[in-house]
């Protein structure tokens, strides 16, 4: 099979009375990197799920060198020349390379026995002309999260994938892995694959389209060449104009309140997930923590409030020491704290928003009468922070596991700051957040700095600690690489995020 | 316990490279010393008369004898030895061998052997009887723990395989006798314990019953109708549906007269060659073959599997159903060989003790099949040393399995990785 033109006409994709895709129109000429780009929940991952035979689609027909197919898994559209690479992996951990490649078209010699060799041949082949450096022995939960995904790309390449279908691949990834990809999807185009790159990264979007399409609520805004603006692009998102760049003045830094001291936390299995990190927060300053996701991010976070087991260092606040405190304690000493898993550790899903936003203050005057709860006080409440925070929810008794994700990430954070603060922790303060929502949730963040608070930020997206930090500690294997001022160039920042320290020992740790 | 200095929480001090756990060479020195002490110096004076083959054997080998004291701290100093040298390894900051605990255990045992013979009122015991009855115990316990590599390889937890071995001992019972003819109640046998399985297959895969709960009631369900029928039918006319023929023993001309391994290998019923047979098909089938890699994906990660064209679904049922019917021919053991009839709840717990062994053999055939001889050896010596009158009351002797199964699975398991998606129905999207 040559090169392959693909085609989704109409396509509609319903649960229920929901439409995730509704008549999207795409077509992907052969060899080209075309990007759909929109917002988190928009319908892309849908819409190549359907592409890719996972979903079966409401309406609307794909066609492939104009022939229309339908595809009943996704063994059929591997056999139409659709290689898809998801944002979770779907690699068996505790599989070699080769068997995971060889999965579902496994090679097999006398008496159906397994016989790899050929699979361990084409893995190398393909590893040295796009030079992945991916040994067909290695056991995959081993491997580094960037590998991985390059066994995910030799699985569609070793059945001849001639579409390539990336859904977020860069999300897992440290800024100079994300270039290394850049450069193999550049290389697998050049060598006549094409490639539908799922994103709602502006700077990846533009760096290596050809073609992109921006999907807003399921539907096809429009196409945009790579030369439009950032801006432009969030606005096709979003739909609305927004400003990309958040105006914040100068930081006033005051007292230094938030003092972390040789911090270290122990693992089930013994090692040490944070490495004796110090660190303090001035009042009015916010430092953002970078780093890769799973390089003891959660853990520095948890242990300071109290959630994580095997904790040794020290935590002041004010002068008090937070470590060992009950965590409630913890937050009566004025910690506000915003989990990175707000489904999971920031809200109770089937309770409604009104309960929500009062979880953490529910045993106390206003909100409790004796052994009771005063329901008008907590409607107040609701009422009151739902205006303040613009939560779009249909009521104040609708439950919060119902809302979007930016509407959930509001309430928690309406929570979290309706406290009198000594200290505001957000971990992942917008992730799988819209855009609209994170420009508000920002200027939130930076209003409470501007308050006097001492604020740290967590989060793996570089352009967000970008845009908040003032300065910035990097977080690697638990080590904390450095603390560089904000305005340090985002290669430095990559590198760091790799491991590597600052050059000119400019950190202040 | 010094283990637990090990794992103190709180005290996190300097960063050390990651030592190896205490817990084998502890537990070795332990072991050791309360064998020096109870087996050694408390020893009984009488000699252990151990027969490694019977009379009549082509080939009659002398019977080990073994003064009960002497035996005793010989054999004590030997796992003193084995303990002492894995502390050695420990403070050189290396682990144990693996072979270090299985060639402990078995001297160990070996030592309780001599210890509990020697104390009895006959001290005389035949070791090829012993090994031999092991395993003639075991073999429906390799059968159910098959069943339960199976189907928790594919990612259904079974835990109706005392079911499955209790409907496979009356199907085997009621159509051997019926048909006069064991071999066809061994193949009803399969297809009943695949029908229960296919109860399990259908409830937990297509209606996303949780399935230890379809299991439990698989179990009672089977205990019911089984224990009904036998009221109702098999009772009143056993002649008629109760008096199965047996499944006859093929010993193989010469190979069965080695002593020891003969009677153990080569000197069984088809059901007894049939579970060798399926313990190897089973660990090639998984390991080495197309079709392996596949339920093992399933079991690991079905949707990796879904977007590589399996068919999760189908796969877990198909692998489910053949578990059962696994199971179902461990189950026609029971009445068929060991026993010549059914009887209430002929299985006794026996399908417990196999998902305990295939947990101990960590999801592994041929670790399931160890196991199972293990717990087969621990029913065995139960039984033989009621016959030969030891000190022991009978009422702790019946424990013995059961301890043994707490013991090794608690104990000797350690951190074992069940499959990623044991337990977890798999729904689409």
């Amino acid at each position: 099979m040559g090169v392959v033109k693909l085609e989704l006409q109409g396509i509609s994709k319903a649960f229920g009375s929901f439409y995730a895709n509704q008549d999207i129109d795409l077509v992907v000429e052969s060899g080209q990197i075309h990007c759909l780009l929109g917002e988190n929940g928009a319908g892309k991952s849908t819409l190549m799920n359907v592409l890719y035979g996972l979903y079966e689609p409401t309406a609307g027909r794909i066609l492939v060198d104009g022939k229309p197919v339908t595809f009943r898994g996704p063994g059929d559209a591997m056999a139409a020349g659709i290689g898809m690479v998801h944002q979770h992996f779907m690699l068996v951990p505790v599989f070699t390379v080769a068997e995971n490649v060889a999965l579902g078209a496994e090679p097999t010699g006398p008496g159906g026995l397994l016989s790899l060799d050929t699979t361990r041949r084409k893995i190398r082949e393909i590893s040295d002309r796009y030079g992945f450096d991916v040994d067909p022995d290695a056991l995959v939960e081993d491997l580094p999260v960037g590998v991985q995904q390059r066994v995910e790309i030799i699985k569609a390449l070793v059945r001849n994938a001639k579409v390539l279908i990336l859904d977020e691949p860069t999300a897992v990834l440290t800024p100079q892995e994300t270039d290394e990809l850049l450069d193999i999807m550049r290389q697998l185009k050049a060598s006549g694959t094409s490639i539908v790159f799922i994103s709602h990264k502006l700077r990846e979007v533009k760096a290596v389209s050809d073609v992109i399409t921006v999907i807003r609520r399921g539907k096809v805004v429009g196409d945009a060449p790579p030369t439009a603006s950032p801006t432009e692009l969030a606005s096709m998102m979003v739909g609305r104009p927004v400003s990309l760049s958040l105006d914040k003045a100068e930081a006033q830094p005051g007292d230094r309140t938030f003092v972390v001291k040789d911090l270290t936390v122990r693992a089930a299995n013994g090692t040490n997930v944070v490495d004796g990190i110090s660190f303090d927060i001035a009042q009015g300053e916010i430092l953002a923590v970078a780093g890769v996701q799973g390089n003891g991010q959660t853990e520095l976070t948890e242990a300071i409030l109290g959630v994580q087991d095997h904790v040794s260092g020290s935590v002041t606040l004010d002068g008090k020491e937070l470590l060992g405190l009950p965590v409630k304690d913890v937050l009566r000493s004025g910690v506000g704290f915003v989990p990175e898993d707000r489904t999971h550790d920031g809200l109770v899903g089937p309770f409604s928003v009104a309960e929500n936003l009062v979880l953490d203050l529910y045993d106390r005057a206003p909100f409790a009468k004796g052994v009771g709860m005063n329901p008008a006080k907590v409607a107040e409440n609701a009422a009151a922070k739902i205006k303040e925070f613009d939560i779009r929810t249909p009521s104040a008794g609708s439950a919060a596991g119902t809302l979007s994700g930016g509407n959930q990430q509001k309430v928690v954070m309406a929570r979290e700051l309706s406290r009198p603060l000594r200290l505001f922790i957000a971990s992942q303060p917008t992730r799988g957040v819209d855009v609209g929502s994170i420009e508000f949730l920002h200027r939130r963040i930076v209003a409470e700095r501007d308050a006097g608070t001492p604020v740290m930020i967590v989060s793996t997206e570089l352009d967000e600690v970008v845009e908040l930090a003032d300065r910035i500690a990097v977080l690697y294997k638990g080590k904390l690489v450095g603390i560089v001022p904000a305005g340090t160039p985002r290669d430095t920042l990559g590198l760091m995020m790799a491991g590597v320290g600052p050059e000119g020992g400019s950190d202040d740790n | 316990m010094t283990t637990a200095t090990a794992s103190k929480p709180g005290a996190a001090g300097p960063t050390t490279a990651a030592r190896p756990s205490l817990k084998v060479p502890v537990s070795l020195g332990v072991l050791s010393l309360v064998a020096l002490v109870f087996f050694g110096f408390f020893g009984p004076s009488k000699t252990a008369e151990m027969k490694v083959s019977e009379q009549g054997d082509a080939i009659v080998l002398p019977a080990l004898l073994i003064p009960g004291q002497a035996g005793g701290i010989v054999l004590a100093v030997l796992l003193l030895a084995m303990a002492a040298y894995s502390i050695y390894l420990w403070t050189k900051g290396e682990r144990s061998p693996k072979w270090l605990p299985i060639v402990f255990a078995v001297v160990f045992v070996f030592a309780l052997l001599v210890w509990i013979v020697a104390g009895a009122r006959e001290p005389s015991i035949s070791l090829a009887g012993l090994i031999a009855g092991s395993v003639t115990l075991a073999v429906p316990l390799v059968f159910g723990s098959l069943s339960g590599v199976l189907c928790e390889r594919v990612g259904v937890v079974n835990i109706a395989i005392e079911g499955q071995l209790l409907g496979g001992a009356f199907t085997a019972a009621l159509v051997a006798t019926v048909t006069h003819n064991a071999y066809i109640g061994l193949l009803a046998a399969a297809a009943a314990g695949a029908l229960v399985s296919m109860v399990l297959a259908v409830f937990s895969i297509k209606y996303l019953v949780n399935q230890i709960i379809v299991g439990v009631v698989l179990n009672v369900l089977v205990s019911g109708v089984t224990g009904f029928l036998f009221g109702t039918v098999m009772a009143p006319d056993k002649e008629l549906f109760n008096t199965p023929p047996r499944l006859d023993i093929l010993p193989i001309p010469v190979l069965s007269d080695i002593p020891l391994i003969g009677p153990i290998l080569f000197e069984q019923s088809v059901a007894g060659y049939l579970m060798y047979v399926a313990v190897a098909v089973v660990w090639v089938g998984l390991f080495k073959t197309r079709w392996g890699l596949r339920v093992r994906a399933v079991g690991e990660h079905p949707q990796a599997a879904d977007t590589l064209g399996i068919n999760v679904n189908a796969t877990r049922f198909w692998n489910v159903t053949l578990g059962g019917a696994i199971a179902g021919i461990g189950g026609a053991i029971f009445t068929l060989v060991t026993i010549d009839s059914f009887t209430k709840e002929i299985s006794g717990g026996r399908g417990f003790i196999a998902l305990a062994a295939l947990i101990f053999g960590r999801w592994n055939p041929i670790g399931a099949f160890l196991a199972s001889l293990l717990f087969g050896f621990a029913y065995n010596l139960q039984s033989i040393l009621g016959i030969i009158g030891t000190p022991v009351p009978s009422q702790f002797m019946a424990m013995l399995p059961y301890l043994v199964t707490i013991f090794a699975v608690a104990g000797l398991v350690g951190k074992s990785r069940p499959p990623a998606a044991s337990g977890i129905p798999y729904v689409k999207g």
